[in-house]
């Protein structure tokens, strides 16, 4: 088994429409059960993390606070898969709602740290 | 304390790679830029990632990598405990992407 | 005679652990067998001295006392063992060797959770853990702890021999563990009365009472636990809500001749009504931290389960906690449980979708759910995965009850 990196990428939302308890359910469901689904088949190493989309970057010293105006798409969060390819990694990240969403997901395969 | 992660960007290099002695130059900036922050027990995990990869778009489009497309591109990503925003900024000075170019951006985890 | 006769299993129940365990911290863990034959000649003694002259006012005085003098005795004419023993021992020029021996409820209770740290080790196997707790933490005999494994004496007292010498090689020591040091070292004590009453609820064991007794230990245990200041972990009484949630059920799942009846067919009248209140209760106080461990979820799950109706806010709340489950921790059980969830709470046909994701090929649990899922959407596929679970299947009560479930499509 090899991990992989998922990463979800979309346009951050406009407007400051704060969702509702009812609401929020509903957006996360189908992430959670396809999380489920993967994690029933033993192939979620770690779930991973939803990013806020406050933040900061560091470039030289350049400082840029975001939410990043200039920026079209943004990292919204990520997972690592266990798979035996990256094919069947791309298999699984089919399923990911942030494609419905219009966004993306870029699969990556991982190298441990200490190599 | 709360958690950020911390992504390290940085153009891609095509077919230029650094000699061996000048990635491991690299290596060890690295090892020593993360101890510091293990050292203050503000390490919780971390990836690299290889070149390796796609990219999946509505639609079932794939996109091959080494995103010849792209600006830059993610290197890999560490989690660390920090008080703010600010406090885990500071510890993204030194990082050794920002000598090759390349730039760190924080972000808070949500529960 | 009769009252002797039940008082005495009693009380080696409740007094032999707490006796074994605070001679085993005085004298060390490396001679925890000198502690076992100490506290097991005390009852011996006491059966023999009460069926003659009858049960003393204060029998748990009786037996502490005969315990400390046997104690005493043993160190007298084992020069060897008190010079190992040495620094534990209190030595006086006038009346030869004087051992302190501390049998306040405070030192019983200090004993008996260093007791429980020193055996509830990863460096030996689980079921060896769970064999050494039924032993020295609980006072089961060697008998009893073969029939809840079922297995026998020999391989019992080989698999006990062999933990307490990894454990004593180990250098083993009973003491508190460092503070920084608790939360990781009761993820291994939790663990173990995680199973330790698990082997009890699900076991296959046809003595029941046997059974309870094991579920009712795994909770004293772990009242322990939640009891203590450094130990009253979250995650400690998320485990505690669990046991008490399906401690509820003991008597609802237990027909008139000993058969399991399945929760479905259960009368909610006989769930015990006491230990959901209990369980929620805990529940409630493990919410404090910020850490959820896989006995919140758990537990969770089990709080939903005290509602029999089947409304489908239920299977949605089901599923997200399988679906969390899932996220901290893999186990086939968990994922057959939330695709049945799933069918529950979403509907079959995208359960069957999921279902056939899952190829747990060698469990025939995996294909009694594939059974179920198609029963009444494709009755010939689900009639043969239930044949082939009922191959797969080794209890006797499974094999009865899959074979039910053919029977009624047929």
């Amino acid at each position: 088994m090899k991990e992989f990196l998922l990463i979800y990428r979309n346009v951050p939302p406009t407007g400051d429409a704060v969702p509702t308890a009812e609401e929020l359910k509903d957006i996360s469901k189908p992430w959670l059960d396809w999380m489920g689904s993967m994690g029933a088949q033993n192939k979620l190493a770690n779930v991973g993390n939803r990013l806020g989309f406050e933040g900061a970057s560091l470039r030289g010293d350049l400082v840029t606070d975001g939410p990043y105006a200039e920026i079209k798409e943004l990292i919204l969060g990520y997972s690592i898969i266990k798979t035996e390819t990256l094919a069947e990694a791309i298999e699984q990240a089919k399923g990911c709602p942030v494609l419905a969403d219009g966004g993306s997901v870029e699969v990556r395969a991982i190298v441990p740290m200490n190599s | 304390m709360k958690e950020f992660v911390m992504l390290f960007r940085n153009a891609p290099t095509g077919d230029a790679r650094p000699s061996p002695e000048v990635m491991q130059e690299f290596a060890k900036k690295w090892d020593v830029w993360l101890a510091a922050i293990s050292a203050k027990n503000r390490f919780v995990s971390g990836s690299r990632l290889s070149f390796e990869g796609r990219i999946l778009k509505p639609g079932n489009v794939v996109t091959d990598g080494p995103y010849a497309e792209v600006k830059e591109i993610l290197g890999g990503l560490i989690m660390v405990k920090a008080e703010s925003l600010d406090d885990a900024f500071e510890m993204a000075h030194g990082c050794p992407i920002l000598l090759l170019g390349g730039y760190v951006e924080v972000r808070p985890v949500m529960s | 005679m009769s009252a002797n006769n039940e008082l005495i299993p009693h009380l080696f129940r409740t007094e032999f652990s707490k006796i074994t365990a605070v001679l085993g911290k005085s004298f060390g863990f490396e001679h925890i067998e000198v502690a076992e034959d100490i506290a097991s000649d005390t009852f011996l003694l006491a059966a023999e001295t009460w069926g003659m002259k009858g049960v003393p006012d204060n029998p748990v005085a009786w037996l502490y006392t005969v315990a400390k003098n046997r104690a005493k005795d043993y160190l007298k004419h084992h020069q060897i063992f008190v010079d190992k023993v040495g620094p534990g021992v209190k030595q006086s020029s006038t009346e030869g060797y004087e051992i302190e021996i501390d049998l306040s409820a405070q030192n019983i209770t200090d004993s008996q959770l260093q007791m429980m740290f020193a055996v509830c080790n990863p460096l030996i196997p689980a079921e060896a853990q769970i064999g050494l707790s039924l032993r020295i933490l609980c006072g089961f005999g060697i008998e009893e702890i073969a029939d809840a494994f079922l297995s026998n004496k020999e391989t019992i007292n080989k698999r006990l021999f062999r933990a307490k010498e990894k454990l004593r090689a180990e250098n083993v020591r009973l003491e508190f563990p460092a503070p920084g040091q608790v939360d990781k070292r009761l993820e291994a004590v939790l663990t173990t009365l995680y199973l330790l009453f698990n082997e009890g609820y699900y076991s296959l064991s046809q003595n029941t009472t046997l059974r309870q007794d094991l579920c009712l230990e795994a909770m004293r245990l772990n009242f322990l636990l939640v009891d203590n200041k450094t130990t009253s972990k979250p995650a400690v009484k998320a485990l505690l809500a669990l046991m008490c949630f399906h401690a509820s059920r003991f008597e609802a799942r237990t027909g008139a001749e000993g058969e399991l009846i399945l929760y479905d067919d259960q009368d909610p009248a006989l769930w015990n009504a006491e230990l959901i209140q209990q369980g929620k209760y805990y529940l409630n106080l493990a919410a404090e931290g910020n850490k959820i461990s896989k006995y919140h979820i758990e537990a969770a799950i089990a709080c939903e389960h005290t509602v029999k109706a089947d409304v489908p806010e239920k299977w949605q709340n089901i599923l997200g906690l399988y679906n969390q489950l899932l996220f901290i921790e893999y186990s086939p059980a968990a994922a057959l449980n939330r695709t049945y969830a799933l069918a529950k709470a979403d509907g079959k046909e995208i359960a069957i979708r999921e279902a056939e994701k899952l190829k747990l090929v060698n469990n025939h649990l995996y294909y009694s759910l594939l059974g179920y899922l198609y029963t009444g959407v494709d009755n010939e596929r689900a009639i043969a995965h239930l044949n082939t679970a009922l191959k797969l299947a080794k209890s006797v009560a499974d094999k009865v009850a899959i074979q039910k479930a053919i029977d009624r499509i047929e």
